[in-house]
């Protein structure tokens, strides 16, 4: 049960990019076709999932135990980035297929702020899914991390659909570009806020 | 280009919000209110000059191959600098923005100055850019967070000055979209002119 709150709170409630305005650069960037954005957010699911767990355990078994937690920042970006090349590498071998959708995106996430912000809240934020506030064990914690990037796709493949939607139609000069694309955003996240009060 | 004119064109030419559109994510999270987004400014602004300094005298010998990761590592230390200050000296400011200031590493205006200025300009040059990107962006910054602060609760840096409840959508995240792509077809407009 407690799994389920989670899940519809990180997904709809808290929106990644909705709600807590992460990750905006790319979400803006590649969300002029549906099929790039669909690319995008598969690789972000999977960065932001592997990094959060791989982030907590060196965040509990290394910078806590040594009193090095002011290096956070430091150790979670290098984290990140080492991971993010690794994936590429790994998955060039294992899956040339995936590879070939995902080849471009995989650089751009390192910068991705989704990515560390989730890492970074994930060890220093209590929650609280409906009972007390606690902080995450490490199962709570990968759930909250792959239901944040399904949040983060649904949001992206949503206005993406939007965008193409808006390429068609006569907008103002003045309005053309990031303007409308940041209006419509803020009309989906205005939708989105009826999410808010379920959890 | 004059000493000037590094300083001046962050505020207008080369916004770093409206015309450059980097660093997205603290802009519409931090402006809830002129005072929050002023100070978000200010902290990316200290970020900015000294990594713009030390990049730029780093830069000749930092081999081609690494030198982003060498960048971030640059970025990161001061970021970590700026959170302990901060923590011992306005603690109540590093809560309200939270997150956002461990976030300012992966900040694109702060890699993206590194790579278009400061590795190729001398040091004097490369602080007074970052100055001058930096007062762009708390500007854009500040202007964005009056604006939220007017509508959702009618004042400016906390002096209220219309009576009653504001709309509270404005503070809250659908307000930041809107108010910064009406500012953005506002700033088209006027740059046209």
């Amino acid at each position: 049960m407690e799994y389920l709150l989670i899940i519809v709170s990180a997904i709809f409630v808290n929106n990644i990019v909705l709600a807590q305005f992460l990750g905006i650069c790319p979400f803006l960037g590649v969300s002029n076709k549906l099929s790039t954005a669909s690319g995008m957010s598969l690789a972000v699911c999977f960065v932001i999932t592997l990094a959060t767990v791989v982030t907590y355990l060196i965040n509990k078994f290394l910078l806590v135990p040594f009193g090095l937690t002011f290096l956070q920042t430091i150790a979670f970006i290098l984290v990140i980035a080492a991971l993010v090349q690794m994936v590429e590498i790994v998955l060039k071998k294992v899956s040339p297929a995936l590879y070939q959708a995902l080849g471009i995106f995989l650089p751009l996430i390192t910068t991705n702020c989704a990515v560390l912000g989730v890492a970074i809240n994930v060890v220093s934020k209590e929650f609280s899914f409906g009972g007390e506030a606690h902080m995450l064990g490490l199962g709570e914690a990968t759930v909250y991390a792959f239901a944040t990037s399904l949040g983060y796709g649904l949001a992206m493949i949503l206005f993406a659909g939007i965008r193409e939607h808006l390429s068609l139609n006569e907008v103002p000069k003045a309005f053309r570009g990031l303007p409308i694309a940041l209006i419509s955003v803020g009309i989906m996240a205005l939708a989105f806020l009826g999410f808010s009060g379920i959890v | 280009m004059s000493k000037f004119s590094l300083i001046t064109k962050g505020l207008l030419k080369e916004n770093p919000t409206f015309v450059l559109v980097l660093g997205m994510c603290p802009t519409l999270a931090t402006t809830t209110s002129a005072m929050n987004g002023l100070e978000m400014g200010l902290a990316t602004m200290f970020v900015l000059i000294l990594s713009n300094i030390v990049i730029s005298l780093i830069a000749p010998v930092v081999p081609d191959k690494v030198h982003i990761p060498v960048y971030i590592v640059v970025i990161a230390t001061f970021v970590t600098v700026l959170q302990l200050l901060m923590q011992a000296f306005t603690p109540d400011v590093y809560k309200t923005l939270g997150l956002f200031i461990p976030l300012i590493v992966v900040n694109c205006i702060i890699l993206g100055r590194a790579e278009a200025f400061a590795n190729k300009n001398g040091v004097w040059d490369s602080a007074l850019d970052g100055i001058g990107i930096g007062l762009g962006f708390t500007l854009s910054l500040t202007v964005i967070g009056i604006v939220r602060e007017i509508l959702g609760s009618g004042a400016v840096f906390g002096f209220k000055f219309i009576t009653g409840d504001g709309i509270l959508a404005f503070v809250m995240a659908p307000g930041a979209f809107l108010v910064l792509g009406y500012l953005m077809v506002l700033f088209n407009k006027l740059a046209k002119k």
